[in-house]
């Protein structure tokens, strides 16, 4: 049996932050997971934002890595190349009703320890964004907030674990610890068993069934809460800026931002349901979506709609560790009393992509405290290096990158302008891209108009030809997600 | 397919080389434009006929009934005799209101070229999905007709067993034929509208003659399957398009294929500055099928989605022959230029260009400034690159002052003869190349 020093379930953006931070001592780590690929649950629909931390409740876990993490990003999203731009958000009031609760929400990120928040007259804010609803009656904007594209944060993360030592296995579904007495010392999964000294619980939408295989925590219960989006054609709509309507009890609401590609997208609505991989869009929830949305921006159109979608949020059930709230939804981060040998990370929801640098230091924390002796590699390297995209280049760098490798004279994504060039490389990449969406996550391609009717052919093409697999093998998100069933003539 | 050397300039460029595109580049040759261009993004030209396999195409224009790659073939050949230049395996990222074009290729690398006239000619894409908004999951087998055709007809592989069709346009019905034709089973084909969308022949050959059944007032209001398509929810719609509770049917498939549209495809043509119509999609043209930036036309499905790709042929002359005309016209009218070219000492020329016929008016003064002083007398020398035209003392030159020299009006025809003129400065004695 394969012995590790740590193995971590689940390879979203906690689990592979966790992995990249932990790659930097000597430990032998492994990262599992049962997809085709990295980020394949909660981080992998969401709304890329990188929250400056006024919404979660004071004195939370919750507020206190949102905080934390947002500090860390600027050197984050620099070592790892990570598309990421502190444009500041703003929380927009209509009408003179909704003022008061600006108010309250300044007041709880100063508790909070947010810096940068300024109260904006509608004026202003409406010279800021000329798209808003003209009844804003007022603004807080929080110049610490910011978007984020969470795919390439996880797909960076997880290479730099990798190029500092640490071993990814994909399609690899935990099902069991192997314990002595109240100690873990393995687990069982599909594709056999693993000793390790350390497991680390980033199972996100199923880390409730993790801990519970452990004896931890019974009582707590992960209830998915599913967000539905649009996303607009970037030609036809521009909005600057991340625009939070005033929030309500349960969720921050329907915002109108924009991803690090520059589409518009509106989302999330909140709906808890049951089963853990239902991220069907429903016609009344898109409903309810459009009009939370034309409440910011009336000027929206549905004709400029190029894609819907939906995605999970890990609700926790968790009562804050601080004694001194009464909270219910909190994060955990923990090594638990009862069981040895187990870190446990739970109800990561929203603000989980801002969060995660911080909560991986915690681990960090949490295993020096429990006696671990991390000893830092002489030859770790934080830099993960950025590969080139086409489309985002000048043309004399075009030109150099063309004459250097032709392949990079080749349009595969018409819409997106991605080429071959950049295609090949996330297939034979540290993490490699080894599924259509795999290459749609790291590249942007069949994201644009035409939504992949161009590309789809010609990608099944190459990644049948570098991974040396026949097309009818190439699979959009893993085993059982095959584009192709036979060669045309071979009937049965 | 590329040619030997490509030129920086030609008369007429033509974007795409479907049967717009073909036609256009055909008929600009045949109307006198010397040097016409075809760009071509696929490795194969004829656009989105190479897989259109099955027949129907040719009888207004051969009074023939033929497949697509044969129409298409005729056309290829055609303009192949005619001298029309091909660039395949290119992609134009960029077209400037001035008929500037950037375009890129793995074998011909980063390209700048210029069309006295340009025809635009990209043709149409499918509406998708998203378009659309059909709720439910996002599991591989969702596809639109044409990518199917383009699986089974190009590269040989069946993206399903079984299909149900949404839409029962031209493409969708053909495809419902041609997966019955490969073993595959078609369920259904179901049309939002409470009557045909496509040709009735096609309803007729397509799918009365297979026993498909078409479901009109219906449309598709759930996918299910995370992995792949399990089935979909079809659901009886109201005159308002509204799904009909108590109407539901899941129909058990692993494939939905979608023929619900086309929408011109003119992303370049914004690029260009070139005013669209909301109501085609397509850009504004002329008789002509000039668009609102002089200089650049537009044949074929870019315009508006024709019925029969016979129109995108005769639409695509119309355009040839227009952009033919104006190639010529501003070919004429720009008189040519000869460019002054900085020889010994000599750091820049003001103007840069002269025109040749300038001379016949008056004498034509220009400047120039040199790179390093020379303290004793030297000639400015005005040459073609071998023969002396004309030459001046001074008594010194200094990169602080502005030298300036005429060109003599008996220059006229020396210049005329001449393709640059070069400056230089020499010493007044000995070695006239110090």
């Amino acid at each position: 049996m394969k012995k590790y020093d740590v193995i971590i379930i689940g390879a979203g953006i906690i689990g592979c932050m966790v992995a990249r931070f932990l790659s930097r001592y000597k430990l032998d780590i492994l990262l599992i997971e049962k997809e085709a690929d990295v980020c394949m649950g909660a981080t992998a629909a969401n709304t890329a934002i990188i929250h400056a931390g006024y919404d979660p409740v004071p004195g939370s876990l919750k507020a206190e890595m949102n905080v934390k993490g947002n500090r860390m990003w600027d050197t984050l999203a620099g070592e790892l190349n990570i598309p990421f731009e502190r444009r500041g958000d703003y929380v927009v009031a209509i009408g003179e009703e909704e003022l008061p609760k600006l108010e309250d929400l300044i007041k709880q990120g100063i508790q909070n320890g947010v810096p940068g928040l300024v109260f904006l007259s509608g004026d202003e804010v409406r010279r800021r964004e000329p798209n808003i609803n003209p009844k804003v009656s007022g603004a807080l904007w929080a110049s610490t907030g910011g978007i984020a594209d969470p795919f390439a944060a996880a797909v960076a993360a997880a290479e730099n674990a990798v190029m500092n030592g640490v071993t990814i296995m994909f399609e690899t579904a935990f099902q069991d610890f192997i314990m002595d007495g109240n100690k873990i010392v393995g687990i069982r999964t599909n594709r056999g068993d693993f000793a390790s000294r350390w497991v680390i619980n980033a199972a996100g939408l199923y880390s409730d069934d993790v801990m519970h295989k452990a004896g931890v925590r019974p009582e707590f219960k992960i209830t998915p809460r599913k967000g539905e989006y649009y996303v607009f054609d970037r030609a036809e709509i521009t909005i600057n800026n991340v625009l939070f309507p005033v929030p309500t009890p349960i969720t921050k609401g329907i915002l109108v931002t924009t991803t690090m590609h520059g589409n518009t997208i509106i989302g999330p609505n909140a709906q808890d349901i049951q089963d853990k991989e239902d991220r069907s869009v429903t016609r009344e929830g898109l409903e309810e979506v459009w009009k939370g949305a034309l409440k910011l921006v009336p000027k929206l159109e549905l004709r400029h709609v190029i894609a819907v979608f939906a995605g999970l949020r890990a609700g926790g059930n968790a009562p804050s560790p601080n004694p001194n709230i009464k909270y219910n939804h909190d994060y955990i981060i923990e090594i638990p009393s009862n069981v040895r040998g187990f870190v446990n990370l739970g109800g990561i929801e929203s603000p989980g992509l801002v969060s995660s640098p911080a909560i991986a230091e915690r681990v960090i924390e949490l295993l020096k405290d429990a006696g671990e002796k991390l000893e830092e590699k002489k030859d770790w390297d934080p830099i993960r290096p950025a590969r080139p995209r086409f489309r985002d280049l000048s043309k004399e760098e075009q030109k150099i990158l063309i004459q250097n490798d032709p392949r990079y004279g080749r349009i595969v994504c018409r819409c997106e302008s991605v080429t071959e060039g950049e295609i090949v490389a996330e297939i034979h990449a540290p993490v490699p891209a080894r599924t259509y969406d795999a290459i749609k996550r790291r590249t942007w391609l069949g994201t644009g108009r035409c939504q992949g009717g161009f590309d789809t052919p010609r990608v099944l093409e190459i990644l049948s030809r570098e991974l040396g697999i026949p097309p009818t093998q190439i699979t959009k998100k893993g085993p059982g997600s095959e584009f192709l069933k036979r060669r045309t003539k071979d009937v049965a | 397919m590329w040619p030997e050397k490509i030129k920086p300039i030609y008369d007429v460029i033509v974007i795409g080389s479907g049967p717009g595109g073909l036609a256009a580049a055909i008929a600009a040759k045949k109307n006198g434009a010397e040097d016409v261009l075809i760009i071509e993004r696929d490795i194969e030209l004829g656009g989105i006929l190479v897989q259109c396999i099955h027949n129907g195409f040719g009888v207004e224009i051969f009074k023939e009934d033929l497949p697509g790659p044969l129409y298409a073939h005729r056309f290829i050949q055609e303009a192949r005799s005619l001298g029309i230049e091909v660039l395949s395996d290119t992609m134009v990222l960029d077209l400037t209101p001035l008929r500037k074009i950037n375009a890129i290729g793995k074998h011909v690398g980063f390209l700048e070229l210029e069309g006295r006239a340009i025809v635009l000619a990209m043709g149409c894409r499918e509406r998708t999905r998203a378009q659309i908004r059909i709720p439910g999951t996002r599991p591989a087998g969702v596809y639109t007709a044409g990518t199917a055709q383009r699986f089974v007809n190009v590269e040989g592989y069946m993206p399903g067993e079984r299909f149900v069709i949404l839409g029962s346009g031209d493409i969708g019905m053909i495809m419902a034929r041609r997966l019955t034709l490969e073993g595959a089973k078609v369920e259904r084909v179901l049309e939002i509208m409470p009557f045909l969308t496509g040709l009735t022949r096609n309803y007729v050959q397509c799918l009365l003659d297979y026993n498909i059944p078409l479901e009109l007032r219906h449309t598709v209001s759930r996918i299910m399957g995370n992995y792949r398509v399990e089935a979909v929810e079809a659901v009886e719609v109201d005159e308002k398009w509204n799904p009909i509770p108590g109407t539901e049917e899941v129909i058990p498939c692993d494939t939905l294929l979608l023929s619900v549209g086309l929408i011109p495809e003119n992303e370049l043509s914004r690029k260009a500055g070139v005013v669209l119509d909301p109501n085609t999609g397509g850009p504004v043209v002329d008789e002509g099928m000039q668009t609102s930036v002089p200089g650049i036309f537009a044949a074929g499905n870019v315009v508006h989605v024709y019925d029969l790709v016979d129109w995108v042929t005769e639409a695509g002359f119309v355009a040839g022959k227009s952009a033919a005309r104006y190639a010529l016209e501003i070919k004429k009218a720009v008189r040519r230029k000869v460019r002054l070219v900085s020889g010994n000492n000599v750091r820049y020329i003001v103007p840069q260009y002269l025109d040749s016929e300038s001379l016949a008016e008056s004498d034509q003064s220009i400047q120039f400034r040199v790179v390093r002083p020379v303290e004793e007398k030297v000639w400015v020398e005005v040459t073609d690159g071998e023969h002396l035209i004309t030459r001046k003392l001074e008594r010194y030159v200094r990169p602080g002052e502005i030298v300036t020299v005429k060109i003599p009006q008996k220059a006229y025809d020396a210049v005329q003869k001449a393709d640059k003129l070069v400056v230089s400065v020499a010493k007044s004695q000995g070695d006239q190349n110090a």
